[in-house]
């Protein structure tokens, strides 16, 4: 993901009815939706959205059946003209264009993926696939072979010439898919793409639309109705609620800051020890010896002032090195000895910071020891998880785990 | 009973008026709907009939399957053989000439009336009206315009044959998809193509059955327009009515019964092709 901004979303409102006008004046006074639709009869479709979406991320727009999402999705290229507020992508107002310069975008900036996929039944796989480059006045030649091209993508090799009823469901979303990718567009909107899908065809597309997307790095605005799913997907996600975005984060983000009450009993259900992640969990405020410079005595100095039995131990470059604990400590200065670097344990658990609480369970048990969070790459000590802190995050699983959490430990 | 308005009177003016006037008018539509009819019945009655058969024959056995195309042969064969052939072409001269203008016209008001409500709540309730006028009620105003004769005829028939054109082609667009209308549209297609390449293609098989309904619709008219001379089958029914001559009824009734069939079973199996898109 690069960090410029795709598509920025301002003050969108959608209002469905014949007194749009008025029904914008009162929604911008504050007035509630039910007395809004009772003044002029009007349903506010999406309220004052107002987001951006960053280049190459998938973007997932999240909400219960009605919210609004299909709306907002539909606004981004004008299938649903907007009442009121701006959507820019690449900084260029798409609002403003006139016809022309719109179905200019549609052709070859954003493509779109449907539900109930929105094949064309009396046309063949290939022609489906072909038929973006067919209205742009693409010549046969070059539209085969680049509907030869996306078909493969997709792996619907050998299918070409069949039509879109012969194809199972899960096969049929690979068409529609392969039809938004022949035009090469920048950017893909997809509606509940995988909602009608069986739930083991779906895992499995939701797992090849991710690999396909650390290929080709498009911007995916990704709807969904699911919260697994919006999870699985999403780099980011916004929760939408009658029309409204409630909140945006990342999933994470979310789980464990919820705005409002009602981001709060959606996520409640959520498997929190998948998404947890060390980095959110670690403790960064600790204090640290010094590998080849601590001796003993001041060891037990710091351990004294921050009252803790084990301290973590760093090289001079902040790389990790392990833990030190007191009753060793104390052995050392027995023996008379003044380096540590025979009393340091070295083989202690290591995570990196996008470890979730689900993978680090294990480590839990096997030892009593701390864990520490340090950099892929450089090895650097980032920070500190202590078993409490796990612990309390486990108080939030279920029983029937915790009870085989605390079987385990006592086993060691 | 005593008149109390006499609508009659103002009708009457009205049309003498427009009679009047338009009379140049009317006299071009006539004059090249005439033409036009006598050039398909010369082609019909000129072609020897055995290759009209053979035609019907080979449509109906590739479009419909053997027992049709059997039941075609010796339909038509038993027309011919009846006396009846010459007559037969006329009329079928008639149908094709209606109905070609019916779907001319019909089709594209159909379309206008699936796009636009406004279109859509102004045409509907004339169809409304045409479908329930008891059929001769066309041959007024036909006769009024034209006097009598096969163009009159044919102009009545248009009138009462249009209605399903106009309706199935609507409902064919109306009923599509809405997400296949939005795949289309999301990939940028323009009004025509959108039209053109799934529209149109995806609701053939609905105006199929328009197409259909408006011929069998034209021929039950051109045998009643039997009534203003428009020649053919439908004045040799009325001939034998007439003359309670029950032997030319019955065959001319018969010659009727068989074309109807014939051009039902065709026609109709062109809305269901045997390929594999259709088979839901
Ligand atoms: N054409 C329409 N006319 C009036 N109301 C509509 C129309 N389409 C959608 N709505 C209303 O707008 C709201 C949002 O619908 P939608 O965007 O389809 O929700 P979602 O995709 O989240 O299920 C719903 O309350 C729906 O009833
Ligand atoms: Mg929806």
């Amino acid at each position: 993901m690069k960090d410029s901004i795709k598509i920025r979303v301002k003050d969108l409102t959608l209002i469905f009815g014949k007194r749009k006008k008025e029904a914008l004046r009162l929604l911008t006074k504050g007035v509630s939706k039910t007395e809004i639709l009772k003044k002029t009869g009007c349903t506010i479709g999406v309220d004052r959205a107002t987001f951006d979406i960053k280049d190459g991320e998938v973007f997932v727009v999240m909400g219960l059946s009605g919210s609004g999402k299909s709306t907002l999705l539909r606004c981004l290229n004008r299938l649903i003209e907007p009442t009121a507020g701006e959507v820019f992508v690449n900084d260029d107002n798409i609002t403003k264009k006139n016809n022309k310069e719109l179905l200019e975008i549609r052709r070859s900036g954003m493509s779109m993926v449907f539900q109930n996929f929105g094949l064309f039944p009396h046309r063949t796989i290939l022609s489906n696939i072909g038929f973006g480059l067919e209205i742009k006045g693409v010549d046969k030649k070059e539209r085969l072979i680049k509907a030869q091209e996306a078909i493969e993508t997709v792996g619907l090799q050998g299918f070409g010439e069949q039509y879109p009823n012969q194809l199972s469901g899960g096969m049929q979303q690979r068409v529609g898919l392969a039809r938004a990718l022949a035009n090469n567009p920048e950017v893909l909107l997809m509606d509940e793409a995988f909602s009608a899908l069986d739930p083991l065809i779906r895992s499995d597309m939701q797992d090849e639309l991710l690999d396909l997307q650390k290929k080709l790095q498009k911007t995916i605005v990704f709807i969904t109705h699911d919260l697994d799913e919006a999870i699985k997907m999403g780099d980011r996600i916004a929760i939408m609620k009658d029309g409204k975005i409630e909140q945006i984060g990342t999933a994470e983000e979310i789980i464990t800051n919820p705005q409002s009450e009602y981001v709060e009993a959606f996520v409640e259900k959520v498997d929190r020890k998948t998404i947890i992640t060390a980095e959110t969990l670690m403790f960064k405020k600790y204090v640290t010896c010094l590998y080849a410079k601590d001796g003993p005595k001041g060891v037990l100095r710091k351990m004294r002032e921050a009252s803790v039995e084990v301290l973590p131990v760093i090289d001079e470059n902040h790389k990790f090195k392990g833990f030190i604990w007191l009753n060793d400590v104390l052995s050392t200065q027995e023996e008379g000895k003044t380096s540590i670097m025979d009393t340091v344990k070295e083989e202690v658990p290591k995570v990196f910071p996008d470890c979730t609480v689900e993978e680090m369970m294990p480590l839990t048990t096997a030892t009593k020891s701390p864990i520490a969070v340090i950099h892929p790459e450089t090895g650097r000590l980032l920070g500190i998880i202590s078993q409490v802190s796990i612990m309390i995050e486990a108080t939030r699983f279920d029983k029937k785990e915790i009870i085989d959490l605390k079987k385990q430990s006592k086993e060691q | 009973m005593e008149k109390i308005i006499d609508l009659g009177q103002y009708v009457a003016m009205f049309v003498n008026w427009l009679m009047d006037f338009g009379r140049p008018f009317f006299d071009f539509l006539k004059n090249s709907g005439n033409g036009f009819i006598d050039s398909i019945e010369w082609v019909l009655t000129a072609t020897p009939f055995y290759v009209v058969i053979l035609i019907f024959t080979l449509l109906a056995y590739f479009k419909a399957g053997k027992g049709v195309a059997l039941f075609t042969v010796l339909g038509l064969g038993l027309i011919y053989m009846m006396g009846f052939w010459n007559d037969t072409m006329v009329t079928l001269a008639l149908i094709l000439v209606s109905t070609i203008t019916a779907l001319v016209l019909g089709v594209p008001l159909g379309i206008w009336a699936a796009k636009s409500p406004k279109a859509d709540k102004a045409i509907h309730p004339i169809l409304d009206v045409m479908q329930t006028m008891p059929a001769f009620v066309y041959l007024i105003p036909a006769v009024l315009f034209f006097s009598v004769g096969k163009f009159p005829g044919a102009v009545a028939t248009v009138i009462f044959a249009m209605p399903p054109a106009v309706r199935l082609t609507t409902l064919g667009i109306k009923e599509l998809p809405k997400d296949v209308i939005e795949a289309a549209l999301s990939c940028g297609v323009t009004g025509t193509q959108l039209l053109f390449k799934v529209e149109l293609p995806l609701a053939m098989r609905t105006i199929s059955t328009g197409i259909n309904q408006t011929i069998m619709m034209a021929l039950s008219m051109v045998v009643i327009a039997g009534m203003i001379a428009a020649g053919g089958l439908g004045e040799q029914v009325l001939a034998g009515i007439n003359n309670l001559d029950i032997g030319l009824g019955f065959e001319s009734g018969l010659a009727v019964v068989i074309l109807a069939i014939v051009l039902d079973r065709i026609t109709q199996a062109f809305g269901n092709p045997k390929d594999k898109i259709n088979n839901k």
